[in-house]
This record gives C-alpha cells, sequence and structure tokens, in this order.
C-alpha cells in the first residue's frame, strides 16, 4: 500500500511550483523520492528556473534537513526555493515570536545614563530625559517627553517608527538610520512621530495622521505574523 | 532613633558641602540634635566651612578601622551643643572606606541623633555608594545650569535604584536674580518638570555665602540673609512643615509659578 502513495505531490502554480510532501512519512523516505523525482525528470536547455513553494504541512524541520532539502532541490539548477512552510514550530521559537510581537508597558522615567531596552514594542509611560535611551526591536510609543534617544527597529526593521506625546529628542534612530536634533536651539513638537521616509531616504517627523497611510499593517492584529 | 539624609549632586561645585553644613546648622537652631559627615575622602571641606578644622584629632577612616572609638572622633561644633561632625580623612583615599563600615557609623549615630546629614563626594563611583549606603533619604542639589541638571538626572536615577531611600527631593541653588529677570537662566519650573521629583528649596546666588563660608561661620547663622532663610525653610520642611517657597526678589512671575507648582506637588 505505502508503496503505491504519493510521498511529494507536485502541483504547478502561476508563480511556479508547489512541493507538497506527505507529513506522515520518514524525512528519509521522502528525501529519497523527492530525490529520484527530480532527477528523472531532465531540464531543456533553454527552460527558465523555476521558483518553488516548499509545504511541509505539520511537520517540523531541523536545520540539518532544511539545508538538505535544500540542496535536493538546488542540485541540478533548475529551482529556486522561495519559501519552505510549516504549519507547526518549535514551542522556543514560538515564544521568542511571542516577545518580539507583543507590547511591552513600562511605566518609569528613564533618567541621564539609563538604557531601556525591549524585544517587540515598547510603550513607555513616562519621559525619556536627556542622556538616556530607549532600544526597541519594534515600534517605540511615548506618553511623555522625549527629550533623550529612541531607537526603534534596533534588528533591522526599517518600518519601526516612533511616537510620541512631546517629542524634542537628541536624536531618532530606526533600524541603521540616524537623525540628530539640529544645532540651533528649537522647539520640539506635540504627538508626531518619526519615521523612515523612502523617497527621501532619512527619518522625518511628521503628523500622527501620516502613519495611517504610511504604515498600513500597524492596525492589522497580527501584522508580525506576515512579516514572519 | 534618628534619621539619615544624603546630600548629593553628582556634578562638582554646585554647592553639596555648603548645602550640608546650612542644612546641619539650621536643624540645630532648631533644637535637633544632628551630627555632620563629610564622606569626601581626602577632599574634605566640611570642616572647614563649620570652622571646625583645628579641633580635628581622628575622623572617619580611623573608626571604620578601628584606630578609635566614634564618639572619639566626633567633633562638638563651637556655637552649638547640639551638632557634631564626623570629618572625612585627609591623608587616605576613597577605597579606605566601606559600605558596610558606613552603615555600622550611621546606624550607630542614629541611636544619638536625631539627625544625620551626610554631605556625599562628586561623582557616582564608590566615594558616592558609600554616601548613600546608611542613608534613609536623600536631598539632590543642583544650579540652573544644563550640565548640573543632567548630572542631578542621573544621579536620581542611581538613588531610585536604592530601595533603602525614599524617593529623592531636589535643592536648586545658586539662582541669579538677574539673569532670572533676562531670562537667561533655566526656569525653575522647566528643572522640576524634567527631573520630576518634589522641590524641597530654592536658595539664590548671595555673595554672603561665600563670605560666610571663608569665615568658618555658615550662612544659616546669619538671620539677614536671603540664603540663609532658605536654609532654614529647607531645614523646617524637613521637619514637615509646610513652608511656601521664598520670592527672591519684589518682582514675581517666575517664582509665582514655582509657588504654585510647588502647592500642587506637596
Amino acid at each position: 500500500m505505502r508503496e503505491k502513495k504519493q510521498l511529494i505531490t507536485i502541483k504547478g502554480t502561476r508563480e511556479g511550483i508547489t512541493l507538497f510532501i506527505d507529513e506522515y512519512c520518514s524525512f528519509i523516505e521522502a528525501m529519497k523520492e523527492l530525490h529520484n523525482k527530480i532527477i528523472a525528470s531532465k531540464p531543456k536547455d533553454d527552460e527558465p528556473i523555476v521558483s518553488v513553494k516548499v509545504k511541509l504541512g505539520n511537520r517540523y524541520l531541523t536545520e540539518d534537513q532544511e539545508k538538505h532539502l535544500r540542496k535536493i532541490i538546488n542540485e541540478k539548477n533548475r529551482f529556486t526555493i522561495i519559501s519552505i512552510e510549516s504549519d507547526v514550530i518549535l514551542k522556543e521559537d514560538a515564544l521568542k515570536w511571542k516577545e518580539e510581537s507583543k507590547i511591552n508597558a513600562v511605566n518609569q522615567i528613564v533618567r541621564s545614563g539609563q538604557v531601556l531596552t525591549v524585544k517587540g514594542d515598547l510603550l513607555l509611560i513616562g519621559d525619556v530625559n536627556p542622556g538616556g535611551k530607549v532600544v526597541s526591536a519594534g515600534n517605540i510609543y511615548i506618553m511623555g517627553n522625549l527629550y533623550g534617544i529612541a531607537h526603534a527597529g534596533v534588528d533591522g526593521d526599517r518600518n519601526a517608527f516612533i511616537v510620541a506625546s512631546y517629542m524634542k529628542p537628541t536624536q531618532l534612530r530606526i533600524a541603521d538610520y540616524l537623525s540628530r536634533a539640529p544645532d540651533y536651539e528649537s522647539d520640539g513638537v506635540y504627538m508626531e512621530c518619526g519615521l523612515i521616509d523612502e523617497d527621501e531616504d532619512k527619518i522625518i517627523i511628521d503628523r500622527l495622521q501620516v502613519l495611517s497611510h504610511k504604515r498600513k499593517g500597524l492596525s492589522r492584529f497580527e501584522r508580525r505574523v506576515q512579516n514572519g | 532613633m534618628g534619621e539619615a539624609i544624603v546630600i548629593t549632586s553628582g556634578k562638582g561645585g554646585v554647592g553639596k558641602t555648603t548645602t550640608s553644613a546650612n542644612i546641619g546648622t539650621a536643624l540645630a537652631l532648631m533644637d535637633k540634635k544632628v551630627c555632620l559627615i563629610d564622606t569626601d575622602i581626602g577632599l574634605r571641606n566640611l570642616d572647614v566651612i563649620m570652622g571646625l578644622e583645628n579641633r580635628i584629632i581622628y575622623d572617619i577612616v580611623d573608626v571604620i578601622q578601628g584606630r578609635c572609638k566614634l564618639k572619639q572622633a566626633l567633633i562638638k561644633d563651637k556655637r552649638f551643643d547640639f551638632l557634631s561632625l564626623l570629618p572625612a580623612a585627609q591623608t587616605s583615599d576613597k577605597t579606605a572606606v566601606t559600605t558596610e563600615g558606613m552603615r555600622s557609623i550611621i546606624a550607630e549615630l542614629k541611636q544619638e541623633y536625631d539627625y544625620i546629614v551626610i554631605d556625599c563626594p562628586a561623582g557616582i563611583e564608590q566615594g558616592f555608594q558609600n554616601a548613600i549606603a546608611g542613608a534613609d533619604r536623600a536631598i539632590v542639589v543642583t544650579t540652573p545650569e544644563k550640565s548640573s541638571v543632567r548630572d542631578a538626572d542621573r544621579i536620581i536615577g542611581l538613588l531610585e535604584k536604592e530601595e533603602m531611600i525614599e524617593s529623592p527631593r531636589l535643592i536648586i541653588n545658586r539662582i541669579r536674580n538677574h539673569m532670572v529677570k533676562t531670562g537667561d537662566m533655566i526656569d525653575i519650573d522647566d528643572i522640576v518638570q524634567l527631573l520630576s521629583i518634589d522641590l524641597i528649596g530654592i536658595v539664590i546666588d548671595d555673595d554672603e555665602v561665600i563670605k560666610a563660608s571663608n569665615k568658618g561661620e555658615p550662612i544659616a547663622l546669619n538671620p539677614n540673609s536671603k540664603a540663609s532663610i532658605a536654609y532654614r525653610n529647607i531645614a523646617r520642611r524637613i521637619l514637615g512643615e509646610t513652608v511656601p517657597l521664598q520670592s527672591l526678589e519684589d518682582e514675581k512671575g517666575v517664582f509665582q509659578r514655582v509657588k504654585k507648582f510647588f502647592g500642587i506637588r506637596s
């Protein structure tokens, strides 16, 4: 019976092909069959490279297994993997994911010399004084005065932004961008946000309203699930 | 059982020692038993400002290292029986004092005195840690200068981490009348708002303070000086009285606002 059952199912779509790997068989068997299937079909010379989506179902791949899978698919140089999707993840990853996507509410004054670092978004109820610093992997929301340094998207998320009730920062940093306060004495701004402007390629400070069309994903509940 | 108050600032030269001497004196004027402790090992000044330099035999390092008893090192003030000074050592360095040593000295002094006023050295290193080790509350001194306010902010951050110490209170020292008038000085409101701790007093920059320090007579003894009244008011607030902030000049405006602000906070 088992011999007849297909462990690997291939479906063609508009974007390329999708490989379904049976979730009940052993990994080694599946790889064997995949290997045979790929070898069996010889490519024509002028055939373009096909993009492949791999769907694993309820199968979890270790790092070594994933490497092995990639090696087999890339073997003949005809395919390029665009994604490997699995319905299951490790608990460890899930917790990390949760941590990275949650809003951390903190109630304190970040004073000179203090650094407040969070994974995920930061909701600070209190001020950031000059010389103080807040760092987050996601967005930063400050209900208070921002006088010090705020660094959003510290792991490289350029879509991250910084909002504050009152903003007169020493520096704003988003991902790998940096902007500093002007050298002349200036007034701060109330209820504005700092974000990276793609066209100008720098951090700009603008009214909160621009967020609704520049950062559309914000209101989506599980936006980080999509960002993955 | 007494209470230990540490006077600190982070930055040097903002008037910690002068403030310590005058708050101690003002408290003694109100019949409280007060002991001043100078913790600035190697750079002692408090004895000079109090005019007690010539009476020093033993110092705090001698006490901690067991060369004398605590009572032997205490110097009784020449003006009040109620006021004593535990001087810092001039020859040792800060490593000679430990936080445990400070705690046990303060615990012992608390049995005897109503208030123990600890003069903290500048900086945030070991000397600072020693000075705050046994304290129950803290007073942060700042001047209306950016750098001084920045350091005060840093110090408040460090003090807030100490569970033993209540939320620190603020003295703004050396306020200059003529600069307040022209608006060239940082606004007192702004300082209080930024540091967001309770203001316990403001002291104007008065030439008399320097004169008095040089004579070894704390200004708080002279009832005709505005700075003296300011220190006495601070002492009264330490005792729990509600005293309105001094208006520094006939001119109102800024200080009226401060008064209002203080009224709301306290």
